[in-house]
């Protein structure tokens, strides 16, 4: 069937059969492949995208459904070809993942609480990714990334202390 | 550089440079490969927990839309060899699909191939499998009993491995102990699943005769074992190791989807993908990992000293094995953890179950003895009425004792036990943590202190082959790094293998960088594929740190070296007076007597004339690495070097039970941790937290658990539960640095730090929490039911 | 695991929803999808056709409704989760809405799906069980309604007829001054379903005793209870811990919990005891306006 999508602010006409999810979707007809498929049945999050905003997980949207909405990956956050995002930067800073699977999803949950929480506390922080497994990190370098990014969008910008 | 010495850029704060493009969504795993014209695989899987496969119709499936083909076992077992085995059993064949008879609920039977996966997996459920159930054996024990229902009828028995040790005088030391005690316990079955499954894409090139092999592979010898399953020369096979993987912990060998899938796009003449879902892989993938039953006894006296143990570990590998009995090997390595115990009895058991086939889990088994280990270690000291901390001081090797020899002949490399452990209790006193934990008792809950003190041995010098299985006789551990400086300065440096996120090309850069004394960040690293590519031994036992940075090191070094030998020449002086400095090298004596990098790199691309006699032209080195301490085979009586080098961690934790419902909470977490030079610091730090967070999910969540009728009922995330940030506490983490003497900088491994201890530290605070009502837990995972109907029980005898 | 086949429409009202059920016995209705999806994509659920209401205005709603509040059946449970409305008159239910999933999960699925679906351990029937709220449905052009105590018969079975399809859920608002509620829930990890849970809504007289209370226990049998014995000895009463105990105990006494991977049918008798009692040591507690523990 005939659908439109709009992702990352570009409205595409695509033909994908009913049971196609917005993740297969994303990954293989509009070749984004920053969102994840680590379990597929909606537990893991590592498929996390915006969904007019909000952190959904595509693995449980058909893509039928989520024409008339305005769809987020992590290709539509990164602000252009080898520039990072100052939360995709703060990422960096402090090491916040390893082997890179679930991040853009962890990423997508970042801005969403961000957008929403410009303050958020270390169990605000929890809080909002605790819907997203990592096995590599144990969180504890994606929790301070997110606080490092929340402090910077803040406006205060001073070099992180390399004190141990 | 001496290990000892100030490092320029080795041990600082750097970006690891793998991030860029993660943080993008720009890795580039398994699934994102598009090659044109791929086709997806589906497999059919056995219901049964042991069936012989009497008939399989095809034909209803390959009627259906977008299907190409269906292969079972008989087509695919009479184009391929078994896949490998690492002990001698050559009656236990495992192939990707079942042959005649399937052996475990989940296990492969058939294939499909078809346009897309949705296609495949309808044809998948289209095709008709008569089926005979046969009866079928879960436990271990039950297994291993003579007589046992045979998994294997070949093999005539289910026991894969069966082997003694007696390194010392055990029964004279039993004898001479005051004090004994024994002790069951058990590691659950559980592994450290990684988020992203197991894919492969293959694709045959008939006029090149190449395979070209795009994994999510952590593997050694992938190349090797693919090629001599397809009966293709290992030259053509050609395995990219630039692809990322999402994450592995030992796990993803992939072997039985890479020989499938081989033998699809050979015979079909299109690449074949096969992307395991999470059903495929929890049932019948390499998502399983060690279950273990230890029977320890320990033989000590009145002061807590540990004299001797005798440790059984019986091992439910599955149905079938590969490398994984091997798990039982390499703690042998470590047997004694940091204690200075005078002899050991070990008895390695393998059998054979209709489970899921295990595979390797990071630390190869290291965890399960830990645990066995550091409970025996609470026991002695709650029976003799001592502090468990201070029962463990006195057991300890202490830091002039080093190199330590252990009593089944690996000599520990360095390590400051003590001074690790003096820098917790500096960061957080013990006996500030044993007022809380009575505050907490004070307020009607259960709370505990838990310890746990091991070691994480590292290097991968796999000699445990050669234990298990004498007719392997590999003493052979390497990796290799080539570094190509070009015309206009460039540095490249490669390394041949894959990485899950342990940042080995920053590692790479950071070492190759500190050497030639460059800014790490100009140094490009490459992984060339199979073909182009110099022997590795993958990322295997804590080893990449000792040997994909001892390779780079070096290959840098050849390449220092030929720099300052070229200006030597050059200069007119003799080579013990030119020194190098950031790529330019100068007279010690006159030290504007220079040449620039600039120059150097001329000289050895361009101007022949002005280099040294002999030397080869450019600026090319590579080095392959073998293990330090290596090279040597078990004695007749079972000692051997295993790995060469020992990094240390030590768990303290406190720990809050609600007594009603037996919910343990981590109230606090300290680790120690010392694994000698760290080459970068968020890397080493990020491994620890991911370990412990591993450690937490074995401890108390997660179980590939089995009903009676052998039906795998942890299947999905919804029943095989995975620490959210919700259940992994804060850990603070002081670091002591003891450098280890074999290696280049002093570094020591630190790929499992965290996951060798926290199932002990968890489960010991458990037992400390519940001690005074009379009870002890020794079987993992410690599941908030399993613990409130302990405690319930307790409370009714004491009549409360 | 990819769904098997099947057909996709969107209904732009409630009866063209109907009509679709109605002509294919294979249809099923999506709202969020996130406990339909999982089935389907593990072929456990093969719907033949998927009717999309998610579009349909009248569906979504939280508006007073006389001395109830009415919840349109396809109200995004995070929508609830944020609503002042349910958060002033149903503070049971703003209390139990975060324990319901992930956020992500409740940023789709709805207040009627969940119902629906009927799990066992899930929150909301529970709520809607311990409030006894009336569910309304649409079936065959014309509207029925049901109490939640008979909406949930069996684990993810419910009392809806064939064909039909919830519209919204009326939950009772209690008008009283002293007004607390309790919600407390067991489970492995924090966002898990459910091992026990338990609430507890307490209105308390001028006298300081119980002028009226409700106890709900779920995810210990097949769908919730509710504690109508205990709830009968200890209305009129000072709620003294020692009474609640007995009441609570007695009233659980005979229930047969179920037992699983997770939990053993013993373990969930005695949490569903302790969970009770803290639920209405809690809405007591509150009701004096007293500040409660984090459990």
């Amino acid at each position: 069937m005939r659908i439109e999508l709009n992702v990352n602010g570009v409205t595409r006409t695509l033909d994908v059969e009913p049971r196609t999810t917005l993740l297969d979707c994303l990954r293989d007809a509009l070749d984004l492949k920053g969102a994840h498929a680590g379990c597929e049945h909606g537990v893991c999050g590592a498929c996390t995208v915006l969904f007019d905003g909000v952190a959904v997980r595509s693995c449980l949207m058909f893509a039928a459904q989520a024409a008339g909405s305005a769809i987020t990956t992590i290709e539509g956050v990164t602000p252009g070809p080898g520039e990072l995002s100052l939360i995709q930067d703060a990422f960096c800073e402090t090491h916040g993942l390893q082997c890179g699977y679930c991040t853009p999803a962890m990423i997508m949950v970042a801005h969403a609480l961000l957008a929403d929480n410009p303050e958020p506390t270390r169990e605000e922080i929890v809080e909002a990714i605790s819907g997203n497994i990592c096995r590599c990190t144990g969180y504890a370098q994606i929790v301070e990334a997110i606080a490092l990014a929340a402090e910077r969008m803040r406006g205060v910008n001073r070099p992180r202390s390399l004190n141990k | 550089m001496t290990a000892t010495g100030h490092h320029r850029y080795v041990s600082t704060d750097r970006r690891v440079r793998e991030d860029r493009r993660f943080v993008a969504g720009k890795g580039q795993f398994v699934a994102d490969i598009d090659l044109p014209n791929t086709k997806h695989v589906a497999v059919v899987t056995c219901p049964h927990a042991a069936a012989r496969i009497k008939a399989i119709d095809k034909r209803a499936a390959l009627k259906m839309p977008g299907v190409h083909y269906v292969v079972d076992g008989a087509e695919l077992a009479a184009a391929t060899l078994p896949l490998l085995t690492g002990l001698d059993t050559p009656n236990v064949q495992r192939r990707p699909l079942s042959l005649d008879v399937a052996r475990y609920s989940g296990e492969w039977v058939a294939a499909v191939v078809a346009d897309s996966r949705a296609q495949a997996e309808d044809a998948a459920e289209a095709i008709d499998i008569d089926y005979e159930p046969l009866p079928f054996v879960l436990d271990a024990e039950e297994a291993f009993k003579p007589g046992a229902m045979l998994v294997h009828e070949a093999h005539g028995s289910n026991v894969l491995l069966d082997k003694t040790f007696v390194w010392g005088e055990v029964d004279k030391d039993f004898a001479a102990s005051p004090r004994k005690l024994a002790l069951r316990v058990k590691w659950g079955r559980s592994s450290t699943v990684p988020i992203e499954t197991f894919g492969v894409v293959t694709s045959w090139d008939p006029w090149r005769e190449i395979l070209d092999v795009y994994a999510s592979i952590q593997m050694p010898r992938y190349a090797d074992q693919i090629g001599l399953a397809l009966k293709i020369p290992t030259s053509s096979v050609r395995v990219h190791y630039d692809v990322d993987v999402g994450g592995s912990y030992g796990v993803k060998r992939g072997i039985k989807h890479t020989v499938l899938c081989g033998y699809l796009a050979r015979r079909l003449g299109f690449p074949v993908r096969l992307i395991e879902d999470r059903l495929e892989n929890m049932r019948g993938g390499d998502a399983h990992g060690p279950e273990r039953l230890f029977d320890v006894e320990v033989a000590f006296d009145n002061s807590g000293l540990v004299r001797s143990m005798k440790m059984r570990a019986l091992e439910n590998v599955g149905a079938y094995a590969g490398r994984s009995p091997f798990q039982l090997g390499k703690p042998i390595g470590a047997i004694v953890g940091p204690y200075k115990i005078n002899s050991v009895k070990y008895q390695a058991i393998a059998v054979v179950t209709n489970k899921t086939t295990q595979d390797a889990v990071r630390g190869f088994g290291q965890g399960p003895t830990n645990l066995a280990l550091e409970r025996c270690m609470d026991e002695v000291a709650n029976v003799l009425g001592l502090d468990p901390l201070e029962v463990r001081r006195r057991n300890m090797i202490r830091h002039e004792e080093f190199p330590y020899l252990i009593p089944s002949g690996t000599t520990y490399d360095s390590g400051n036990y003590e001074t690790v452990i003096d820098k917790v209790l500096a960061n957080t006193s013990y006996q500030d943590l044993k007022v809380e934990r009575d505050r907490l008792r004070g307020e009607g809950r259960l709370a505990g202190i838990g310890m746990a003190a091991c070691l994480e041995p590292s290097g991968g010098n796999a000699t445990f082959e050669a234990l298990l299985n004498p007719a392997i006789t590999t003493s052979t551990f390497m990796d290799s790094c080539r570094i190509n400086i070009d015309g206009l300065g460039a540095i490249t440096a490669t390394m041949h293998t894959t990485s899950s996120g342990q940042g080995h090309e920053t590692l790479v850069g950071t070492v190759v960088g500190e050497v030639l004394q460059v800014d790490p960040d100009t140094v490009r690293v490459t992984r060339p594929d199979s073909l182009n590519s110099l022997p590795s031994g993958t990322p295997v036992g804590s080893r990449m740190a000792i040997m994909l940075g001892g390779a780079a090191f070096h290959a840098a070094q050849k390449l220092k070296d030929k720099l300052t030998a070229i200006a030597a020449h050059d200069l007119g002086i003799p080579l013990e007076r030119a020194v190098y400095e950031r790529g330019e090298v100068f007279d010690r004596n006159a030290p504007d007597k220079r040449r620039s990098c600039a120059d150097l790199i001329n000289i050895a691309h361009r101007y022949y004339h002005r280099m040294p006699e002999g030397f080869e032209p450019g600026l090319a080195a590579e080095h392959v690495y073998q293990v330090p301490t290596g090279g040597t085979l078990p004695t007749k009586d079972g000692r051997v070097q295993m790995y060469p080098c020992f990094s240390f961690e030590f768990h303290l934790l406190l720990l809050s039970i609600d007594p009603d419902l037996g919910r343990p909470e981590i109230v606090r977490y300290r680790l120690g941790h010392d694994c000698g030079t760290q080459i970068n610091p968020k890397i080493v730090r990020g491994m620890t937290m991911g370990g412990i967070a591993h450690g937490i999910g074995a401890a108390l969540y997660e179980e590939f658990a089995y009903n009676d009728e052998g039906q795998l009922i942890a299947q999905t995330f919804m029943d095989y539960l995975l620490p959210s940030s919700h259940e992994v506490p804060a850990v603070e983490i002081v670091d002591h640095e003891t450098p280890s003497p074999h290696t280049v900088l002093g570094q020591k491994g630190s790929g499992e730090s965290g996951y060798l201890g926290a199932p002990a530290a968890v489960a010991n605070a458990i037992n400390d929490a519940i001690r005074p009502l009379g009870i002890s837990i020794n079987t993992l995972p410690i599941k908030v039911s399993k613990l409130g109907d302990l405690i319930a029980d307790a409370r009714a005898k004491k009549g409360n | 695991m990819k769904a098997a086949a099947f057909e996709y429409c969107r209904a732009a009202d409630i009866d063209e929803a109907c009509g679709w059920l109605a002509a294919d016995d294979g249809a099923r209705v999506i709202a969020g999808g996130q406990t339909l999806v999982p089935m389907m994509v593990m072929r456990l659920a093969r719907p033949t056709r998927l009717v999309d209401i998610n579009r349909i205005a009248a569906l979504s709603h939280i508006r007073k409704n006389g001395d109830g509040v009415a919840i349109g059946a396809t109200t995004r449970q995070c929508v609830v989760e944020r609503d002042a409305l349910v958060a002033a008159e149903l503070p049971l239910l703003a209390r139990a809405v975060p324990w319901i999933g992930h956020s992500a999960t409740r940023a789709r699925g709805t207040i009627g799906g969940s119902l629906a679906n009927a799990d066992p351990a899930a929150e909301l029937p529970l709520i809607a069980v311990t409030l006894d709220a009336v569910l309304s449905y649409r079936a065959g052009g014309k509207t029925g309604t049901m109490p939640a105590r008979e909406f949930f018969v069996g684990a993810m079975i419910t009392a809806l007829p064939e064909g039909a399809c919830l519209t919204s859920v009326r939950f009772p608002v209690w008008g009283g001054e002293k007004i607390g509620i309790g919600f407390h829930e067991v489970n492995a990890r924090r966002s898990d379903f459910a091992f026990v849970a338990a609430t507890a809504q307490v209105e308390l007289g001028a006298d300081g005793n119980c002028k009226r209370i409700a106890i709900g226990v779920g995810a210990a049998t097949d769908f919730p209870m509710r504690l109508e014995a205990a709830e009968k000895q200890l209305k009129g009463t000072a709620l003294d811990p020692k009474a609640v105990d007995t009441a609570v105990r007695s009233a659980l006494a005979d229930i047969e919990p179920l037992s699983d991977l997770h939990a053993s049918a013993a373990y969930r008798r005695r949490a569903a005891i302790s969970l009770a009692i803290r639920a209405v040591a809690d809405a007591r507690a509150s009701a004096q306006g007293k500040k409660i523990h984090a459990h």
